[in-house]
């Protein structure tokens, strides 16, 4: 210790020092701390992605295919019978997770592309770019969202296309909110105001000084965002305006088989039937929850008390 | 009131009695899936009505040790090994409904940074006698009166209203001073400072402790006073305990340890604020303020500055909080453009605004941050901090940037292994180091330095200065150093700047500003720099008086 003075040097000053770890370690570390729901929500969540990217393997019938028998009852030929027009639900229900999970997903990045960047130009501008974009994003929030989205979709058409613009639009307005506030935050730091005085561009001070440091909630938002998206297509679909048949689609499902679900006196199982896709959507929506639940928490700092 | 009155809830409890023991306390931190050890076996008695300083650098374990006088440890904290013993009881085996009934009460805790302390929802009186009121120390109706002799006490003006303000409408050093209020409300035995007047510039922090040192006087209070400041310390402290990685190195009543101490790192801390660069007096005016005024929208807050730099020497602006050295600097960096005035550089008027100015003329002004944790990106690497101004103003890439960069870390003193480390990874002294380093990338003709020493420790401190010398000396930069500190400026300027309230003081060079005849603010600046000397407060209060 006597000797700590004379030999002062820079490098030798005890910083915090970690120990190196790759990518992967570190991720499987917070792994092994996951909790139980979180688990339960990323096998989930998998097993769904699973679903909907090998679809056509595992599908026992194609996606239109119609059998002669409608409203069939469980059989081992149709597991989940069929539906009112004869195809089989089984298939219909798979073929489902890759239609509605793949359109909710597009829009949802769409929306986080739109909200996001303006989000960030706003919280980097301020003055009247930040009130103009903030007060309109306002003024569109004032209006119920699903009303009008229902209202749009009326007069644009129900295509994919439309669907998928303008609910990522109407959806584009919460990200906005989200990232602005988050960005605020860090555009008054230190490091930020030596970019700018740097000379450094909007896109560089966007990308590279903003964004990896706003990151963790916008992940956490964009898996909420994404349950939220999925429940709005599905309510869409069930009202009529969503995805068109002959495509498969959870929301459509439940609304067309909706009327089985007076045969459940006779035939319990067949009153289940419209519930199957009413299941999934939950399922899905209630596993994203938890893991992001999950990441959440893990993100914000709080300590577990030891 | 009268002091004995006040003082009665501790009635049978004689002065030199032993309040709080410590014996060989050990204190883990959990972090990167380990226990590490932050306080090794540390021992501690305080007796009551005595004042412990407790100093060490950061990071050496005073606030860890602080916090578990009261019994408490941090979560991720844990303490594995020792006794604390308070008032006969054993705080590391009492339930914490126990604890939660000694604290604030008996054993009060007073932080550093008061404005994040206080609920800013709520009266300041309403704050000040929760603990008491929580308690019942004394009947509801009275509290409040107490708490408006408290506030008189402790010299707080208006001390009949200012209660009824809310914490965003007094100062910072009010603030703290009825953050000390608030501790002794219900008359604690034992009160733990933890670094209380950092965030205060020198003339605030003079009235804050000499407020602090009558209270805890006049009620016979025990304290232990974290600080890193050692002349604070003896103000304050009838004995002064040295830390350093989390063990003791050295404890001595505060004369003896002023006046002889014993271990060669304590005397390093002693001695480590001596040296002075010889004033020098510079010729070519390498860059001016000509009547500048500015202001943030309505309010004025620089008043016809004129400050001139010279090439190749330092000159070092001082004042307290608010007197404008930091918006000198951002009308210098276009940051805020001037109302009035102009900022002349080499020769020729720079555009007012950041965005008229040209590549060449950002690069030539850099900038260097007071808090060196937030001036750096914390998912950027060091190398990738260093080499950005290579590629953006030298257009320098790939293996030529990484050589620059290795070059560069050489002349910081540190090595090639921190070329991949992030900023978190890095010491305070480290960090700013990299500021440094990224400033002298991009071969600039100034550097602004914004307070660069005051959040680091004094040996560190020393460090940086030397290292920034040496960079002047070798490469002819021009340092505009703004800092409130006296010594810092002894140790670096050739000139000097006095602000106050917006407005230039008088500007000269070193020895004209630091000897009399003196203005009448700088006089004040001056004598309120705490000294060395455990006499220095009192005598400079009866001379005030």
């Amino acid at each position: 210790m006597n000797t700590q003075y004379e030999n002062y040097s820079a490098a030798a000053e005890v910083g915090a020092v970690r120990k190196r770890r790759s990518r992967l370690e570190r991720i499987w570390i917070d792994l092994k701390k996951a909790p139980l729901s979180a688990w339960f929500g990323m096998i989930v969540v998998f097993a769904y992605m699973v679903v909907a990217l090998f679809a056509p393997l595992i599908a026992p019938y194609g996606e239109a295919e119609v059998f002669p028998e409608a409203n069939a009852a469980w059989s081992s030929q149709f597991i989940f019978g069929t539906d009112q027009i004869g195809r089989d639900m089984l298939s219909r229900l798979i073929y489902g997770a890759r239609n509605t999970m793949g359109i909710a997903l597009m829009t949802t990045l769409l929306s986080f592309l739109i909200g996001g960047s303006l989000g960030l130009i706003a919280a980097i501008s301020r003055g009247w770019l930040d009130q103009l974009l903030s007060r309109s994003v306002d003024v569109l929030m004032a209006i119920p969202s699903l009303i009008f989205a229902l209202m749009l979709l009326s007069i644009f058409g129900s295509t994919v296309t439309n669907l998928v613009i303008i609910i990522a639009l109407l959806d584009s307005t919460r990200v906005f909110r989200l990232t602005r506030s988050v960005a605020v935050n860090v555009v008054v730091m230190d490091y930020v105001e030596a970019a700018k005085l740097r000379g450094e561009g909007l896109g560089w001070i966007m990308r590279k000084e903003l964004l990896p440091n706003i990151m963790p909630p916008l992940v956490a938002e964009f898996g909420l965002r994404f349950s939220f998206v999925f429940l709005t297509i599905a309510a869409l679909s069930f009202l009529g305006v969503g995805i068109q048949p002959p495509t498969a689609d959870w929301g459509s499902m439940v609304r067309d088989n909706a009327n089985l679900i007076q045969f459940a006196g006779i035939d319990f199982r067949i009153g289940l039937t419209p519930l199957l896709p009413a299941a999934a959507i939950a399922l899905l929506t209630v596993a994203v929850n938890f893991v992001v639940d999950w990441f959440l928490h893990k993100t914000s700092g709080i300590r577990d008390e030891h | 009131m009268d002091a004995d009155e006040m003082n009665n809830n501790q009635s049978g409890a004689a002065a030199g009695d032993v309040l709080l023991e410590m014996r060989d306390v050990h204190i883990e931190g959990f972090s990167d899936e380990q226990w590490h050890p932050i306080i090794k076996g540390v021992d501690i008695t305080l007796k009551r009505g005595e004042i412990m300083g407790l100093i060490g650098e950061s990071g050496a374990g005073k606030s860890t040790l602080g916090l578990a006088a009261m019994g408490f440890a941090r979560p991720g904290c844990r303490i594995t090994k020792g006794t604390i013993r308070f008032d006969n009881q054993e705080l590391t085996e009492l339930p914490k409904k126990n604890k939660r009934e000694l604290w604030g009460t008996r054993i009060a805790y007073v932080a550093q940074s008061a404005a994040a302390s206080f609920n800013p929802a709520h009266r300041l009186i309403d704050q000040t006698v929760e603990a008491a009121n929580r308690s019942q120390i004394r009947p509801v109706a009275e509290s409040r009166s107490d708490a408006i002799d408290l506030f008189k006490a402790l010299q707080l003006p208006s001390p009949d209203t200012i209660g009824s303000r809310y914490p965003h409408q007094v100062s910072g050093g009010q603030l703290q001073r009825v953050m000390t209020a608030m501790a002794m409300s219900p008359r604690p035995d034992l009160i733990i400072f933890d670094e209380p007047t950092t965030a205060l510039d020198v003339t605030t922090q003079v009235e804050v402790l000499a407020s602090m040192r009558k209270i805890v006087e006049e009620f016979h209070t025990a304290a232990i006073y974290i600080t890193h400041d050692l002349a604070v310390v003896a103000q304050m402290a009838d004995f002064i305990k040295v830390l350093r990685y989390g063990d003791e190195v050295e404890e001595a009543p505060t004369r003896s340890m002023l006046s002889a101490p014993q271990q060669e790192y304590t005397k390093s801390l002693w001695s480590v604020r001596d040296f002075e660069k010889p004033e020098e007096q510079g010729d070519d005016v390498v860059l001016s303020l000509d009547g500048i005024d500015a202001a943030y929208g309505k309010t004025k807050v620089l008043h016809d500055i004129n400050i001139s730099l010279t090439r190749g020497k330092t000159v070092a602006v001082v004042g307290e909080s608010g007197s404008g050295k930091s918006t000198a600097a951002r009308v210098i960096t276009g940051l805020l453009p001037p109302g009035k005035g102009q900022v002349v550089f080499n020769g020729e008027a720079l555009p007012r605004e950041l965005k008229g100015r040209s590549k060449e003329q950002l690069q030539r002004i850099q900038m260097i941050y007071q808090m060196a944790d937030t001036a750096m990106n914390p998912r950027q690497t060091v190398g990738q901090i260093i080499g950005r101004p290579l590629d953006f103003y030298l257009g320098l890439t790939g293996a030529a940037q990484e050589k620059r960069v290795l070059e560069l870390l050489k002349m910081i003193e540190l090595d090639e292994s921190f070329i991949d480390r992030l900023p978190s990874e890095l010491s305070g002294g480290q960090k700013q180091r990299i500021c440094i380093a990224r400033a002298l990338a991009a071969e600039p003709e100034i550097i602004i330095c914004d307070e660069v020493t005051s959040a680091l420790d004094q040996i560190v401190q020393e460090g940086i200065l030397k290292l920034l010398l040496s960079l002047q000396k070798e490469f002819g930069i021009s340092y505009l150093f703004i800092t409130h500190d006296i010594a810092t400026v002894k140790a670096i300027s050739d000139e000097i700047v006095v602000m106050f309230q917006g407005k230039v003081v008088e500007q000269g060079l070193k020895s004209e500003i630091l000897n009399p005849p003196y203005p009448e603010y700088t006089k004040l600046l001056l004598s309120s720099v705490p000294e060395m000397d455990p006499d220095w407060l009192t005598n400079l209060l009866s001379e005030r008086a």
